[in-house]
C-alpha cells in the first residue's frame, strides 16, 4: 500500500498556475526524485505536502489517513495542523538552521517542545531531556558530527549545516521526509558529504521525496522518479529508465542539457 | 557651594531617572504589541496605527506632554494628575511611553522583517506554534537586530527627559538651569552636562555588552 497518495493537485499563484493537476503515489521505503528546469513547480509541490503552502485543489493522504482535501474546507487548528506537517520532515535548499543554538540544540529543540506538553513531562523531565539528548547524538554521529555537536551553526561548512538539519529533520521520526534541492546551496566540494548521507538513508529504506538537479545521484539512489515541466508531471516511472532512456521529448531534452554540461 | 549644587543636582538625577525606567519598563512591550499590530493581518487595524504612529512621530513631544499634562484638566472637571511632583512625573512616563512605543514599534518591526522567513518555515515543518517560532526561534534573533538602533533611541530618550522641565518636573536640566536663574551662575550647567555624559557613558558600555553577548551567533 502506498504510504503517501497526491491526487490532482492545483495550485495558483495571483493567476499563474505553478502547479496543474498533479497526482502520484509512493511505496513506503521508497525513495522518489523530482526533477525539472526552475519553475517548474517542484519546490512548490514539496511545499504544499509540508503545509508550507495551501493547495487550490487536490487531496493529500499519508498511511490513508486525509491531510488536506480541498473539498473539505474545516478549519483546522494549530494542534490539527502541527499533527499533520509531522508526517513529513522538511530539509530546505539553505539548511535554515537556528542560528542561536548548536548543532546539538537545533535537533533537540523541537522534541523537546513537544514533549514538554505531555502529561508526564514534569514527574520525569530530567530523564526526558536526557533521552532527547541521546537520541540526538546519536543522529549527528549518524551524520559524521560527533565531534560537532556543540558548534554553532556559523562555525559549520554547509555541507555540515546541512547534514546538522538533516538530523533535525530526523529527530521527529518523519514518515515521509522531503529534501529542497539539498545541495544547490553548497560548494561543489560539499555536495558529496551530504549526498553520501541521503544514500545511506536510501539504503536503510528511509521513505524520502527529493527534489534535486543532481541527476546522477538521483538515478542510482532514486526508486522513482518525476519529470515535471511547466507545473506538470511530464514523465514519471523507475528512476534508472527515466534518466536513461527518457520517452517525453521534453524530458529528453531536459536531460541532455545536463549530459552535455 | 559645590555640595549644595551636588545634591540638588542628584535630587534631580533621581527624577530622571525615574522618567528614563519607567518610560523603558512601558514603552518596550507596548512597543512590541504595536509591532505586531502593523504586521496584523487585519488591514484596518494596520491603517489605525500607522496613522496614530503619524501622529505621534510627527509632532515635538514637548507638545504632547504639554497636552498629556494640562489637558485633562481643561477637557474634564478635574485633573487626572495629581498635582505634586508625582503627578508630573506620571504624567510625563504616560507621556513618553506612548511617544517612545511608536519609534521603538517601527525599530521591533524591522527586526522581526529582518529575520529570514526560513526560519519561521524551519520552526513550522518541525511542527512549532506560532509562539513557540516567536519565542524560541524569532526573538533572540530580532533583539541582536535592534540592540544598535535601539541604544540610538534609548540614549535619546536620557536627553528627553529634559523635556519635563516643560510642566515643571524638577529633572536633572531643571535643576541645573534653577542654580542660574537664582544665583546668577552658569558652572552648574556643565555639570548637568557631566551628569547626562556619566548616565549615557554607562549606557553605551552596557549596550557594548549586550551586543558582545549576542555575538556568539550570526
Amino acid at each position: 500500500m502506498a504510504i503517501l497518495e497526491v491526487s490532482n493537485i492545483t495550485k495558483k499563484f495571483h493567476n499563474t498556475s505553478v502547479l496543474k493537476d498533479i497526482s502520484f503515489s509512493l511505496e513506503k521505503g521508497n525513495a522518489l526524485a523530482i526533477i525539472g528546469s526552475s519553475g517548474s513547480g517542484k519546490t512548490t509541490l514539496l511545499r504544499c505536502l509540508n503545509f508550507l503552502e495551501t493547495p487550490n485543489s487536490g487531496v493529500i493522504k499519508v498511511n490513508d489517513e486525509v491531510l488536506f482535501d480541498s473539498n473539505n474546507r474545516k478549519k483546522y487548528s494549530d494542534r490539527e495542523i502541527r499533527e499533520k506537517r509531522l508526517h513529513f520532515g522538511m530539509v530546505f535548499q539553505n539548511f535554515n538552521l537556528f542560528p542561536q543554538y548548536t548543532a546539538l540544540e537545533n535537533v533537540m529543540l523541537a522534541e523537546e517542545l513537544i514533549a514538554k506538553e505531555s502529561s508526564d513531562y514534569k514527574s520525569n523531565s530530567k530523564e526526558i531531556h536526557e533521552k532527547i539528548k541521546e537520541h540526538a547524538i546519536e543522529l549527528l554521529t549518524m551524520m559524521g558530527l560527533k565531534d560537532r555537536v556543540n558548534h554553532y551553526p556559523h562555525q559549520l561548512s554547509g555541507g555540515q549545516q546541512q547534514r546538522v538539519a538533516i538530523a533535525r529533520a530526523l529527530a521527529l521520526k518523519p514518515d515521509i521526509l522531503c529534501f529542497d534541492e539539498p545541495t544547490s546551496a553548497l560548494d561543489p566540494e560539499l555536495t558529496g558529504e551530504v549526498l553520501k548521507v541521503i544514500r545511506s538513508l536510501a539504503s536503510q529504506k528511509t521513505t524520502m521525496i527529493i527534489v534535486t538537479h543532481e541527476m546522477a545521484f538521483a538515478r542510482d539512489v532514486a526508486d522513482s522518479i518525476i519529470f515535471m515541466d511547466d507545473g506538470v508531471i511530464v514523465e514519471q516511472g523507475n528512476a534508472h529508465d527515466v534518466i536513461e532512456n527518457p520517452k517525453e521529448e521534453r524530458t529528453k531534452q531536459f536531460l541532455s542539457r545536463y549530459s552535455e554540461g | 557651594m559645590f555640595l549644595s549644587v551636588s545634591v540638588q543636582l542628584l535630587n534631580g538625577l533621581l527624577t530622571t531617572f525615574k522618567i528614563f525606567a519607567l518610560t523603558l519598563v512601558f514603552a518596550l512591550p507596548l512597543g512590541l504589541i504595536l509591532a505586531f499590530g502593523c504586521m496584523s493581518k487585519l488591514k484596518p487595524l494596520r491603517y489605525i496605527l500607522q496613522v496614530f504612529i503619524w501622529i505621534v512621530r510627527g509632532t515635538p513631544l514637548m507638545l504632547q506632554l504639554i497636552i498629556i499634562f494640562y489637558g485633562p484638566g481643561l477637557w474634564l472637571s478635574h485633573n487626572i494628575w495629581s498635582g505634586n511632583e508625582a503627578g508630573r512625573i506620571t504624567a510625563t512616563v504616560v507621556a513618553f511611553s506612548i511617544n517612545y512605543a511608536c519609534y521603538f514599534s517601527v525599530i521591533f518591526r524591522g527586526g522581526i522583517e529582518g529575520v529570514p522567513v526560513g526560519q519561521k518555515e524551519a520552526g513550522e515543518v518541525l511542527g512549532m506554534t506560532k509562539s513557540q517560532i516567536f519565542f524560541k526561534v524569532t526573538l533572540l534573533q530580532m533583539i541582536k537586530r535592534v540592540v544598535p538602533p535601539m541604544s540610538n533611541e534609548i540614549i535619546t530618550l536620557v536627553k528627553d527627559t529634559s523635556l519635563a522641565r516643560i510642566i515643571a518636573a524638577y529633572e536633572l536640566t531643571f535643576a541645573g538651569y534653577s542654580f542660574m536663574k537664582s544665583d546668577g551662575i552658569t558652572w552648574p550647567l556643565f555639570y548637568t552636562g557631566v551628569f547626562y555624559l556619566l548616565f549615557v557613558g554607562i549606557l553605551t558600555l552596557l549596550f557594548n555588552y549586550i551586543e558582545k553577548k549576542l555575538s556568539y551567533f550570526r
